[in-house]
């Protein structure tokens, strides 16, 4: 009996140890979660308490590292190995999980953490070729040895951090999640940069055009998806004259396209991932002094994709944000210059069909002939369960992404992706000599090694140049192609070469004394390059445009108001149109009563008003009405962009796509917004019953989520806060402006940012969501550009790293 | 009663010392020590130990997260859920540590009893 009882007590310690120490499904291990002395309790705390002098190892000299009252490090090295040694040891206490989770995001690791529910994301990252993109940019990493040394130096002082943290200090997603964090590597901050790369010039249609020209023809394609829109504002104003140039331009070749079908890809990155920048020569100015602007429109997370600092020695000062992974300052500003970045969308990822002769598929047919393929298999750890192998071939194109193991269906057939962000480039070199760089010549310099993603890089000197170049590396194409899957057997479909960068499309000092990027056009079609419509803004870039048109001056308060700014331009250019073509006799008194609210309506997407909210749910119903023939096929097909979509809804009412399929009668535009806006009224209802008043502050209800699928707990909801996609003030539901910042060149620079989040990562921190408020009312931080490292006032607290001896 | 009061105490006692180098766990071994050396009758095996845990991890959390707002506690009464109530969160740590040491507790009792029988 009593040896029952003892085993009883055993087999109960034994079930309460495992239960209490394991994860078992989303539930956290709760004994270790619990415990006050190692678990989450021992994260509720808040920067600046218990702040010691440290001795770290792989120092040279000592550094001085000033917090302001915001948590923004400003860090004073004496040389630049340190310097970066140090960003990667701060960077590294506040936001680690989040560095260390988004490589992992890149290099397609998430099953290691959460299990078999991530094997597609994390197969899909590894058929993009993330990791081999990655390595390629380490190869060119390391041909630089200055670079490398900076690099390695931020590699060493993350690890310095991890090494002397022990379990209670884990941030607590570590703790959720119940694991520990890895050494950071050289890779893993290549690895960040695919994970940029792939955000900003991840996407492309080219397979969805190829449905559509296959089943539409020409012609239609033609009118839907023009390679440029009937009116265009470009990013370099039309006044640049190219003709100086010698341009090696391509002949299209005479050839087939593929005429196969596809009915499923990878997913693509949000199409509003963008930006806006500007920047007013001193002409233009108030005070004489140019002006810079920049906000990228990123989703909005917590923490935040930025991390802003100051950074410091003797020889540079530089100010601004980083990403949490990678050295340097991003976007931001020193004594002499400022630059901000948007993003510069160009088809850059092309597809080949490959035709393997054999079923293993180790080789493919290539210009009459058969090539090798090599293979690379896959290795995807899964947490409690069977790790997954997956072999990627190789081409000479690049990965084969899709083949009869992912997606596709034929054993003998596959698709290659041909991309820029494979080709591997010190994008780290450009960010680290901008951050030094004193004047234009130098800034244009610095640009020459970024490769991907392409940026519209602006900028502003205290000498008072202003100038925007459109970086990237641009393969030279014949023209349409790359537009449609190209033929891999046909050597005449490869990229013949790359544009030469000094052909890049710039511009210094233009005469309007202003210039602004916000994902538009690039150019206009006398650029003697082949550019063509890959998604481009057609209504942030004018209004920011019109604005810098309508005055003589510009002060710092009209920076801040156009961020602001939540005109509607595309609502303005439709609306009209609807409201006048509606048969009102249609409509029963409730319909009446919204119809006659959005009547009056000013166009701008304030959060007080209900206008905002009955036009986005009347186009939400118009836009998938007008293109249901698109939806009904079983091939991937692309919505025309939204300038288009309003653009035949204006001007060929009665054109085929028009017609609702379903239904027998034969519909035209009028009769689309008739449809629609009896949806719309019947979704305000519905919305109404559930969420009470739908204002436009409410029914968009913006969120900044956590970057563990927007974990309540950790994430913030229902910011009051204006605008949406298409609007200067690009605030969608949980996407947009992730930094603003305004920069007048005075000297010193005088500077305002803020961004939605916070500079500490740890969820129990104070500062962790306090910027929020202060970016949804529209406000920003006086940013505290220190000069000295003297400097005693409006400090919160200040930390000295010393040599380890 | 007197043992029982002195078992209460030593729990505390070997829990707070044994925290500082093992991990949680660290108040299982305190229980099983304390049920195994100073042996309790009926249910007061598993209560006393219990409830001197709870009291040490209820204590020293609401000491730690008091002093921060408890900015982290209400967000992760909010993950459990537990409709952000900070206190309930308070009480279910101070359930979880009493039950991990009462029932190593039990098993210390055990162990005693059938030592002593050899």
């Amino acid at each position: 009996m009593k040896f029952m009882k003892f085993l009883l007590s055993l087999l109960l310690t034994a079930i309460v140890f495992y239960g209490l120490n394991s994860k078992l499904g989303s539930i956290p291990p709760l004994g270790k979660f619990l415990d006050p002395i190692h678990g989450i309790w021992q994260n509720d705390k808040t920067e600046g308490q218990n702040v010691e002098a440290l001795a770290i190892t792989g120092l040279k000299e000592e550094i001085t590292v000033h917090y302001d009252k915001h948590l923004i490090p400003h860090i004073f090295a004496q040389n630049d190995a340190d310097l970066y040694f140090a960003q990667g040891y701060i960077t590294a206490k506040h936001r680690l999980w989040q560095m260390e989770f988004q490589t992992h995001a890149a290099a397609g690791r998430i099953s290691e953490l959460i299990g078999e529910a991530a094997i597609e994301f994390d197969r899909g990252q590894r058929r993009k070729g993330m990791v081999f993109g990655a390595e390629n940019s380490l190869k060119k990493m390391r041909e630089n040895p200055e670079t490398l040394q900076f690099v390695e130096a931020y590699r060493d002082g993350i690890n310095q951090y991890i090494d002397q943290l022990t379990v209670e200090d884990y941030p607590v997603e570590y703790k959720l999640l119940d694991y520990s964090p890895e050494p950071w590597t050289l890779k893993k901050t290549a690895l960040l940069l695919m994970y940029m790369t792939d955000m900003l010039a991840g996407g492309d249609s080219d397979l969805e055009y190829s449905n559509f020209l296959n089943k539409y023809g020409k012609e239609r394609l033609d009118l839907l998806y023009p390679d440029f829109f009937d009116t265009i504002d470009p990013v370099i104003p039309k006044e640049r004259d190219w003709s100086e140039w010698d341009v090696v331009a391509h002949d299209v070749p005479i050839s087939e396209l593929p005429k196969d079908t596809i009915t499923d890809i990878l997913e693509k990155p949000d199409p509003d991932n963008g930006s806006n920048n500007w920047v007013v020569a001193p002409e233009k100015s108030y005070s004489g002094n140019p002006i810079l602007a920049n906000d990228p429109h990123l989703g909005l997370k917590l923490p935040s994709i930025w991390f802003a600092l100051q950074l410091a020695t003797p020889e540079k000062n530089t100010f601004g944000v980083s990403l949490p992974g990678a050295l340097g300052i991003i976007i931001g500003f020193n004594n002499d210059i400022s630059w901000g970045l948007t993003n510069a969308t160009r088809d850059v990822r092309d597809w080949y069909k490959i035709e393997f002769t054999d079923d293993q598929r180790t080789a493919y047919r290539y210009d009459g002939e058969s090539r090798n393929a090599t293979k690379r298999i896959e290795e995807i750890k899964v947490r409690n369960g069977k790790t997954v192998y997956d072999t990627v071939v190789y081409t000479h194109h690049g990965p084969v992404s899709y083949d009869a193991s992912f997606k596709g269906n034929d054993q003998k057939i596959g698709y290659a992706m041909k991309w820029t962000g494979h080709l591997g480039g010190n994008n780290q070199r450009t960010f680290l000599e901008l951050n030094k760089a004193k004047n234009y010549d130098e800034y244009a310099k610095a640009l020459k090694y970024h490769v991907a993603p392409a940026q519209n890089f602006i900028f502003s000197s205290t000498e008072g140049d202003i100038a925007l170049w459109i970086q990237g590396t641009f393969p030279n194409k014949w023209e349409g192609q790359g537009k449609f899957l190209m033929d891999g057997s046909n050597p005449n479909h490869e990229w013949k070469g790359f544009i030469p960068q000094e052909h890049n499309a710039h511009i210094k000092n233009p005469e309007q004394a202003f210039l602004s990027s916000a994902n538009q056009h690039p150019v206009d079609e006398s650029y003697p390059y082949y550019v063509f419509n890959d998604g481009y803004e057609t209504y942030r870039n004018r209004v920011i445009n019109d604005f810098f048109r309508s005055k003589e001056k510009f002060n710092i308060q009209d920076f801040k108001d156009l961020h602001n700014n939540n005109y509607n331009l595309m609502a303005a250019e439709l609306l009209p149109n609807m409201l006048q073509q509606m048969d009102v006799s249609a409509l029963d008194s409730e319909e009446k009563e919204l119809f006659d609210q959005v009547k009056t309506w000013d166009y701008f997407n304030d959060i007080e008003k209900i206008g905002p909210s009955i036009w986005e749910a009347w186009w939400s119903e118009l836009a998938p009405l007008t293109w249901d023939e698109l939806e009904a096929e079983e091939l991937v097909l692309d919505y025309p962009f939204k300038y288009q979509t309003i653009y035949l809804l204006k001007n060929n009412p009665d054109d085929e796509f028009m017609d609702v399929v379903a239904t027998p009668e034969k519909e035209t535009a009028k009769d689309l917004f008739l449809i629609s806006f009896k949806e719309a009224v019947k979704n305000l209802k519905a919305w109404k019953i559930e969420n009470g008043d739908y204002n436009w502050g409410e029914y968009k209800a913006t969120y900044v989520g956590h970057l563990l699928q927007a974990l309540p707990a950790f994430s913030r909801f229902n910011l009051p806060i204006g605008g949406n996609g298409s609007i200067v003030n690009a605030t969608k539901k949980d996407h947009g402006p992730s930094w603003r910042m305004i920069v007048e060149m005075s000297s010193p620079p005088k500077a305002l940012g803020v961004y939605p989040g916070g500079q500490s990562g740890n969820p129990g921190s104070k500062y962790y969501d306090n910027f929020i408020d202060i970016w949804a009312a529209g406000d920003y931080l006086e940013l505290d550009f220190m000069q000295d490292k003297n400097q005693t006032e409006n400090i919160l607290f200040s930390q000295t790293l010393n040599p380890k001896p | 009663m007197r043992k029982n009061i002195l078992n209460f105490i030593i729990t505390i006692l070997v829990a707070v010392v044994l925290s500082q180098f093992l991990p949680w766990w660290s108040i299982m071994v305190a229980g099983f020590l304390t049920g195994f050396s100073i042996p309790l009758k009926r249910i007061a095996v598993f209560l006393v130990p219990f409830l001197a845990i709870a009291l040490f991890w209820a204590v020293s959390a609401y000491m730690i997260s008091s002093g921060n707002d408890f900015t982290l506690a209400k967000r992760i009464a909010v993950l459990f859920p537990l409709d952000g109530n900070v206190n309930l969160l308070l009480l279910i740590t101070g359930i979880i540590g009493g039950l991990a040491a009462g029932i190593a507790a039990l098993f210390g009792k055990q162990c005693q009893l059938l030592f002593k029988k050899s």
